[in-house]
This record gives structure tokens, C-alpha cells and sequence, in this order.
């Protein structure tokens, strides 16, 4: 077990590694560079010129990359172009407002997921379970950006119930305690709701499926004439046995998680590393692009590598393969 | 094919998505005029759905902002989007069956190499290498296809790999390479016609998710481009009028959601149609 892990950590660096260079061969790639979108179109071209100089652009864009990684490893991860800041803490201000919204709905999603998909199983073919699957085939198709948009018309401009915009009100700083708190929840309703319901659709049908595909098999059929009643049967049984490849998927939907996050930012005006990112490759920010990116991977891979270790705690069959 | 029409869900996509497919071949016949004509912008401009406007003209859904006929751009977009969708499919199905095939039927350190790269395009955050690809270029239809061909094909070569390596083991494999037959033809005639019910059942799903990635695309102004009509850039321009007129974004996107249900149920029926083993659900 120890071994494999360290194999997947290792396999793991190498995406990253990859993932990394790629983006940065990728950004020199692309016409347009961060010194035109900071000097603008009046610029002449000597200045344009001094200030590629100042910045290392007029660099051969190997030695670029030699210089951005050792650097980057180094924990100096250099000043956004565009914005001036340390692309630290523009990122410090921004992971943590999308990882609360991230996690919450992964959480969300999942446990909502399993219990409709397991009620799903146990009363298959019923009335409840063609209108739940109806409900979550819809929630699976519906794109997350037009979903969040439909909220914003009936809960913010119909209802006046919830702000649409940002993760905190205009007088956030002025608020205290638990007004500050609502403050911040509120914000983070629409779009949270947003990322659970189109998450909702995908688990639930995959858990479903799972524990359909378990149904007909032995270990099930013996707990059934043990005289267990159904619903142990469901939940002690086949339920247990259906999680250890939702955990999997879990971890594999991460990419997709992230990438849905961010285009509901993109709605919200979610002040998180979904909008840092766009706004960077916009104004070809290449410090902020890279770090963001790196950053990014290296998430996702952890979050596949606890996938596999959550796995083979629940399965005893995965600790012993391979 | 008959099973396949019994079942409900199999049904119902198949008649949402020839319905559409219908309606986007023949646009002209189906619609008022031209996508992108603008009348008298003022007089025209958000018209509720069902109204008709000075001319005479009826708006069954509305109209946008420059007063064109919401009907009329949703049809037209069809073409658009659906297209997209499709040939977007066509790459990625057409990548991934060969990565897929050769991975699980290649010698020496190709499998290897080619597993290796599959896992890490899946471990890509897909939405970071549109953004950059999109970003490389001129956002254009075209583009949007390439992209999202290039950054779709992994899904398909891990099924396909998976099955290539069951079949190859199979009694009749063996004996076409007991007679003879080279790799290669054996891998064409005898393999992959044997794997492809679940790559018809990916391609179901694949245009659905390409459809909705492309309007995600266009949603951040990276896709298709206006004049040209497609249910992505619809929804961003109703984005701003969201408030006094909800139709112009509401109406693409549930075009959008059913039309992806369509591909989903398609799928699902398609699936349980091949494996007469697998319980009717």
C-alpha cells in the first residue's frame, strides 16, 4: 500500500510538472503580451521595449522558464504584472473564498447524491424513483452558469431574497459577529446552491447505478434471506459496497468541480481563483497564470490521491490489489 | 433498434433530438427571416414572447435587444451549436478510439506512453486549457471545435483501452491470429467493431457535454462569436437584461438543458439496449 502511494504521489509531481510547463509554453504562445495591456496602445515602442526588459520578457523564453522554476520552488512566486500586488497574496485573498465554496458544495453534492441515489435503489422502478431520476437527469444537463442566472431572476430580482454579486455586502467591514456571518452566507447562497444542484444530478445517478449493479449479487441475496428487512439490506450492505467507487469518482470530479467553479464565479462575481485565472490569461499575466495553475494541479492531484487512500479504507479489496 | 424504442427514455431523446435536428436543417422554413436582421431597433427591441410588432411580424418566443426574433436566433443557433457539438465529438471520438486502441493493443513501451498521457490530459483542469487554447487564437467557431475535439478524447481512450485488452483475450481474437491475420488487421476487422456500443453510448453523452462546454465557451465571450447565433452567446447577451427581459437568456438555455437530457437518456438507452442482460430500468 505505502509503495503504491508513493507511486501515485510520484505520478502526481509528474502531472503537475506537466501540467506547469505546458501552461507556460502555452501563455508565450499566444499573441499579445502583459506589457501592451499595461502600457496601452499609446506606448511607444522603446518604452514597450524597456519594459519587457525590466520584467525578463526579452529573455529567451527557456531561460524563462529555468529562471520562473527555480524561483517558484523557491517560494518566490514574483509580483502580478497587471495588478502590481505579490501574486501571493492575490492568490492567498483568493483560494480561500473559492475553496469554502468548492467544499461546501463537493460536501453538499455527495451526501445529497448518495441519499437520493440510494433511496433511488431501494424503491426502484417506483413512482418516487422515476420522478427523482427525471429531477436529476434535468439538474446533470442544465449548464451551471445559466442555472446560477435563473436563481439570480427568481430569488434576487423577483424574490429580493439574496444578493447576486461578491462573497460580502459594501458594509462588510463594518458588520460584527453574527450580522457578519449572515453577511457572508447570504453571499455565498446563490452560488453554492448553484454548484450543488448540478452536482446533485451527476452523484445521484451514479450512485444509482452503483447500487443497482450490486443488486444482483450474492453477497446481497444472502443478507436478504438472512431476514434483514430491506432498508438494512440498503444501507448496511449494499450501500456500504456502492461507496468505494463514488469515493473514486469523487476524487475524479475534481477537475470538473474546479472548472464549473469557475464559470459560476464568472456569474457571481465570486472573488476567487476561477476569476483570477480568467482575468490573468486575459491581460496575459503570466506570474498569476502560472502560480494559479500550479496551484490548481497540485490540489487536484491531492484531491485524487485522498480519493485513493479514502478508497481503501472503506474497501479491504483495494488495499490488497496491485 | 426496436428495444431501444420501447424503452421511454430512448423514445423521448430520440424524438427530442430529431425534432431539433429537424428544425435546424430546415431554419429557413421554420422561422421568420434572417438571424441577424435588425428592424426598427427601437420600436422592436424586447418584445415580450407572443407578441407582434408593428410590421405585422410575430415573435413567438420575443425579441433581443437589437429587436431580432428570439425564435429565429434559437433555430439558427441550433445549427450552430449542434454542429459544434457534433464534429467536436467526431475528433474526440476519433483521438481517443486510436489512443484507446493502441494503448490496449500495442507492443513495447507505446501502451505505456500512451496510458501515461491520457491520465495526465484527464488530470488537467479541462476549463484552464480552453481558456489558454481559446486565448492563443481569435476566438472563432472553428477554434471552439479543435478545442474542445483536442480536450475530449481521454474519456474514450480509457474505455476503448479497457475494452481492446478484454476482447483481445477472447477465443475468436486468438483464432484470427492463429490464421494469420497481421496486428493490425486483426485490431480493425476483429477488435474495435466488437468495442464500439460503449463508444456510441460516450459520443451520446460527449455531444451533450461539447454543446453545454461550448456555451460555457461562449458564455466568457471565448466562443462563438456574435452576429452569429449560438445558444451560449445568447444566454451571455440576456445576461445583461435579465431583469426586464428574461426570455432572451431563459429560452437558449432550457433549448439547451433538454437537448442535453435528450443526449443523456439517449445514452442511457442505448446502452441498456446492447446488454440484454442488464435489467430494463
Amino acid at each position: 500500500m505505502l509503495t503504491r502511494l508513493a507511486a501515485r504521489a510520484l505520478a502526481g509531481f509528474g502531472v503537475v510538472a506537466g501540467v506547469v510547463t505546458l501552461t507556460f509554453f502555452l501563455l508565450r504562445l499566444a499573441p499579445g503580451d502583459p506589457v501592451e495591456h499595461l502600457l496601452g496602445p499609446a506606448a511607444r515602442p522603446e518604452q514597450l521595449a524597456a519594459q519587457r526588459h525590466a520584467l525578463g520578457l526579452d529573455r529567451s523564453v527557456p531561460v524563462q522558464y529555468t529562471a520562473w522554476v527555480s524561483r517558484f520552488v523557491r517560494g518566490d512566486w514574483g509580483i502580478s504584472i497587471a495588478k502590481g500586488r505579490p501574486v501571493r497574496t492575490v492568490l492567498s485573498d483568493a483560494w480561500p473564498t473559492t475553496v469554502r465554496l468548492v467544499g461546501l458544495s463537493l460536501l453538499l453534492s455527495y451526501l445529497l447524491g448518495i441519499a437520493i441515489g440510494a433511496v433511488q435503489a431501494h424503491r426502484q422502478g417506483s413512482r418516487l424513483d422515476t420522478a427523482l431520476s427525471v429531477i436529476t437527469v434535468t439538474l446533470f444537463a442544465v449548464p451551471g452558469f445559466w442555472l446560477g442566472l435563473m436563481l439570480v431572476v427568481v430569488l434576487t430580482y423577483w424574490a429580493r431574497a439574496l444578493p447576486a454579486f461578491g462573497s460580502a455586502g459594501l458594509d462588510a467591514d463594518y458588520l460584527t459577529g453574527w450580522a457578519r456571518f449572515m453577511d457572508s452566507a447570504r453571499h455565498l447562497a446563490l452560488p453554492l446552491a448553484t454548484l450543488t444542484l448540478i452536482g446533485v444530478g451527476g452523484s445521484a445517478r451514479f450512485v444509482r447505478g452503483a447500487m443497482m449493479d450490486l443488486a444482483a449479487q450474492p453477497f446481497v441475496t444472502t443478507a436478504h434471506a438472512k431476514g434483514l428487512t430491506p432498508w438494512q439490506v440498503t444501507w448496511r450492505h449494499t450501500l456500504r459496497n456502492a461507496l468505494t467507487p463514488v469515493v473514486t469518482l469523487l476524487g475524479l470530479s475534481l477537475p470538473a468541480l474546479f472548472s464549473g467553479a469557475v464559470l459560476v464565479e464568472a456569474v457571481f462575481a465570486w472573488p476567487g481563483v476561477g476569476r483570477v485565472l480568467v482575468e490573468g490569461v486575459q491581460a496575459r499575466d503570466y506570474p498569476v497564470v502560472m502560480a494559479a495553475t500550479a496551484v490548481s494541479a497540485f490540489l487536484v492531484v491531492l484531491g485524487n490521491l485522498l480519493a485513493d487512500v479514502l478508497a481503501a479504507w472503506l474497501d479491504p479489496r483495494v488495499r490488497s490489489t496491485q | 433498434m426496436r428495444r431501444l424504442l420501447r424503452d421511454r427514455r430512448g423514445a423521448f431523446g430520440a424524438g427530442v433530438l430529431a425534432l431539433v435536428i429537424v428544425c435546424a436543417i430546415a431554419a429557413p422554413l421554420v422561422t421568420n427571416g434572417d438571424p441577424n436582421t435588425q428592424g426598427n431597433i427601437v420600436a422592436t427591441r424586447f418584445l415580450a414572447p407572443l407578441s407582434t410588432d408593428g410590421t405585422g411580424a410575430f415573435h413567438p418566443l420575443g425579441t433581443d435587444r437589437f429587436g431580432r426574433d428570439v425564435w429565429t436566433r434559437l433555430v439558427y443557433g441550433a445549427r450552430v451549436s449542434l454542429g459544434v457539438g457534433l464534429l467536436a465529438v467526431l475528433i474526440s471520438i476519433t483521438l481517443g478510439v486510436a489512443v484507446g486502441a493502441l494503448a490496449g493493443y500495442g507492443r513495447g513501451p507505446l501502451p505505456l506512453v500512451l496510458l501515461g498521457l491520457t491520465d495526465f490530459a484527464l488530470a488537467l483542469p479541462r476549463i484552464v486549457l480552453l481558456l489558454l487554447l481559446a486565448a492563443l487564437w481569435q476566438p472563432s467557431t472553428a477554434l471552439v471545435i479543435v478545442v474542445l475535439g483536442l480536450t475530449g478524447w481521454m474519456g474514450v481512450a480509457r474505455l476503448v483501452h479497457g475494452e481492446v485488452r478484454a476482447l483481445a483475450a477472447r477465443p475468436f481474437v486468438e483464432g484470427a491470429v492463429a490464421l494469420g491475420a497481421r496486428r493490425l488487421r486483426v485490431l480493425a476487422r476483429h477488435i474495435l467493431p466488437n468495442a464500439l456500443t460503449p463508444v456510441i453510448v460516450a459520443a451520446a453523452l460527449g455531444i451533450g457535454n461539447a454543446i453545454t462546454l461550448e456555451a460555457s465557451l461562449s458564455f466568457l465571450g471565448l466562443g462563438v462569436q456574435p452576429p452569429t447565433p449560438s445558444w451560449g452567446n445568447m444566454i451571455a447577451s440576456g445576461r445583461d437584461v435579465l431583469v426586464n427581459a428574461p426570455w432572451v437568456a431563459t429560452v437558449p438555455g432550457v433549448a439547451l438543458a433538454l437537448v442535453v437530457v435528450a443526449c443523456t437518456l439517449l445514452g442511457d438507452a442505448v446502452r441498456d439496449a446492447m446488454e440484454p442482460s442488464a435489467p430494463l430500468s
